[in-house]
């Protein structure tokens, strides 16, 4: 596989959480944009893996809102899925 | 094919709370320590831990560790081994100081205290009323004591392998345990990694089921590598369920929709738990809903077109009172279940949450098996802890907040023991000569697959025959039937097929690996369950209604060679105490 595809299969790997309900919202997101996901918001997306998980949810379940715009579109589309 | 190798005083595979803290034992105490995880060890299952961390530190009301010892015996439906639970109610008090001290943000009282909560299960005095026993940290008490160990292991100089999945333990001749081999994701590259103690700290397989409250990473990989090295997994049938985890998705519902006047339905629209229990209907105990929502749907009674689960009805309530007493689970049904429990029901399922099973070991973390006449025998240089490990201080059912104090004091007992075994065992033996076939031959197999099953569809095999089978409601024909169906799942989940053949982080390729792992602790699940004629803790058959202790009040162990049963006697002696003799048990 080429390395795009590498890189999609890491962030699918980083996508395996310690919160059920994480491993359950970040799956449902994957499988719908995984493939089509531009440049920045896959940029967006690695930084917001970064997260403790209990903050990611918290962002994921609109009780929090991101610092930083930049991740507001692909977040956005995390809640969506 | 000679792999390269790395070398260590200790290796522990496992960075969750029970690793973590057995790693800072061993680092502060100056051992060169590499501890593997497959994601990030703050990321580890504990995080999801929220209730808190039981101990008798009596900031509340009066309490002692023999209380605490009592309601873990009593909890555990006599199957606990008492010289372990005295062990790790004596030393609560201990590690929970310990944690305050590396700097865990415990919820505290006006006078500087740790509060503590109340908890099911925690009383004063042998049950007379109860007492407030756990410590947390507001809602996020694993959370916090994975970051406060994680933070410390690091300024301890302690090694991390992240994203590497331990594959199989290395033992030589004579049984001891020399090392492991290792997969790093990045790059494909495996390893083998030779130590003077390994220690087990993989945590939980409640993947098995269908219906989980467990994190996708909770595959049970530790105990499939001891089972592959000639190791027994010991009461393998306990497993505890929540009644109501969301259907489909396992997110838990809070008690509290039912306390707030929630009903349960089946597919007549009945509400049946005034059948079960015409007192405390729907407010019964956990283990009593569980096995009549379970009964009710294998009777053929479950709701939606599968029939597979009862629906949780809350409408009646009113929006405002959803909203204003129960925030959050209008939030999680519309999330996880796509309902709106303002309007529609949610559905919902008896739910896996806790493996009371597990690698048998003493209560310094040793690793024991049968040996001649000798029940427990260590096994050199191999050591397990946490979920993944039975010592056994839940028996038959485990008491809400033992869990993490199971981590922290057997973490640091493991750690300690190993720093003497390391004194008096100053040298690496040496590693057979074939280390790392059986893990190398396993990866072979799935890069040379051409043709066989896809692993996605075994392991929902798997899920759906564990959860049928060997679910809450158990009965003699359905787990004799179910051990036939998961021997065939087992023979699939080895010859499963990959299409991608890459090295660089081939996530099909770590999930077959996982399945495998999980098809054998699902074996020992239905074996061990199908043989236990016996109704205890979490184990509940319709055939055998009754505990039987003349016949039973003994561990299962079972082996992955010939898929074979043996027991061994249950420890009733303590430490320094009286015996807590076995008595029938009510709340
Ligand atoms: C929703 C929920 C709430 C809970 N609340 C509480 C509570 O309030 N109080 C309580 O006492 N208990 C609670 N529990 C139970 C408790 O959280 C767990 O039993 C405990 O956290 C398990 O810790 P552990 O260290 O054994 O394993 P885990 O935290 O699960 O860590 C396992 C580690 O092993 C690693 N690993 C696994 N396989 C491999 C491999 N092949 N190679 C390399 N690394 C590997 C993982 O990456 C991870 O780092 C709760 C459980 C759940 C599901």
């Amino acid at each position: 596989m080429e390395p795009a595809a590498r890189e999609q299969e890491r962030l699918r790997w980083r996508s395996r959480r310690g919160l059920l309900e994480m491993d359950l919202i970040l799956q449902r997101f994957l499988d719908r944009h995984l493939a089509t996901l531009s440049v920045q918001d896959t940029q967006a997306y690695d930084v917001l893996l970064d997260l403790p998980d209990n903050d990611f949810l918290d962002l994921v379940m609109g009780r929090a809102e991101p610092a930083d715009d930049r991740l507001g579109p692909v977040l956005e589309k995390i809640r969506q899925s | 094919m000679t792999l390269s190798r790395q070398i260590f005083d200790t290796v522990i595979v496992g960075g969750g709370g029970s690793g973590l803290r057995a790693a800072l034992q061993l680092a502060e105490a100056g051992h060169n320590v590499a501890v593997f995880s497959k994601v990030f060890p703050t990321r580890s299952h504990t995080v999801a831990a929220q209730g808190g961390i039981g101990a008798s530190l009596g900031n509340m009301q009066e309490d002692h560790w023999l209380w605490h010892m009592y309601d873990t015996i009593k909890g555990s439906d006599y199957l606990g081994d008492q010289d372990a639970i005295e062990y790790m109610c004596r030393k609560a008090a201990e590690v929970v100081y310990e944690l305050e001290h590396f700097g865990m943000p415990f919820d505290r009282n006006p006078d500087g205290t740790i509060y503590q909560r109340p908890f099911g299960g925690h009383s004063q005095n042998f049950g007379e009323r109860p007492v407030q026993r756990a410590c947390a940290a507001a809602d996020r008490t694993g959370h916090a004591m994975l970051h406060t160990l994680y933070q410390r292991n690091v300024r301890a100089r302690c090694q991390f392998f992240v994203e590497w999945m331990a594959l199989d333990l290395i033992r030589d001749y004579e049984g001891a345990v020399v090392g492991i081999v290792a997969l790093e994701m990045e790059t494909g590259d495996v390893m083998v990694f030779q130590s003077k103690a390994t220690i087990l700290a993989t945590g939980g397989a409640g993947r098995i089921y269908q219906s989980s409250t467990n994190a996708f990473i909770n595959t049970g990989d530790g105990l499939g590598m001891a089972a592959r090295a000639g190791i027994p997994l010991e009461d393998m049938e306990f497993w505890q369920f929540h009644p109501t985890g969301v259907a489909g998705a396992g997110v838990l519902i809070t008690e509290g929709v039912r306390g707030e006047g929630g009903i349960l339905l089946n597919a007549n629209g009945e509400r049946f738990m005034e059948r079960y229990a015409p007192n405390m209907k729907d407010l019964a105990s956990r283990d009593v809903v569980s096995r009549a929502m379970d009964q009710e749907i294998k009777e053929g009674r479950g709701a939606g077109p599968e029939h597979d689960h009862v629906l949780l009805k809350l409408d009646h309530l009113g929006a405002e009172v959803i909203n204003k007493r129960l925030p959050g689970i209008r939030e999680i049904a519309l999330k996880f279940a796509h309902v709106d429990p303002v309007r529609e029901p949610i559905p919902v399922v008896p739910t896996c949450h806790y493996q009371m099973g597990g690698i048998p070991t003493n209560y310094y973390g040793q690793v024991v098996v049968p040996r001649g006449a000798n029940p427990s025998e260590p096994v050199p240089g191999l050591y397990a802890i946490g979920e993944c490990a039975c010592v056994s201080v839940h028996g038959a059912n485990r008491l809400g907040t033992n869990s993490l104090l199971d981590l922290l004091v057997f973490g640091k007992s493991a750690g300690d023991h190993v720093s003497e075994w390391l004194k008096t065992h100053p040298r690496h033996r040496d590693l057979p000569r074939n280390a790392a076939e059986r893990s190398l031959e396993r990866l072979a197999r799935l890069d040379n697959s051409t043709s066989g099953e896809r692993v996605t569809e075994v392991a929902a095999d798997m899920r759906r025959t564990v959860q049928q089978h060997a679910g809450v409601f158990r009965t003699g024909t359905l787990l004799t039937e179910g051990v036939e169906k998961i021997r065939e799942v087992g023979q699939r989940a080895r010859s499963t097929a990959i299409g991608d053949k890459s090295r660089v982080f081939n996530t099909a390729r770590i999930e077959a690996l996982e399945l495998e792992n999980l098809a054998i602790v699902a074996e020992a699940t239905l074996v061990s369950a199908q043989a236990r004629e016996e109704s205890r803790g979490a184990h509940a058959r319709e055939d055998f209604k009754e505990r039987d202790d003349k016949n039973w009040l003994k561990h299962s162990l079972w082996y992955l060679d010939g898929s074979r049963l043996d027991y061994k006697p249950v420890n009733l002696q303590p430490l320094t105490v009286e015996s807590f003799e076995p008595k029938i048990r009510v709340y």
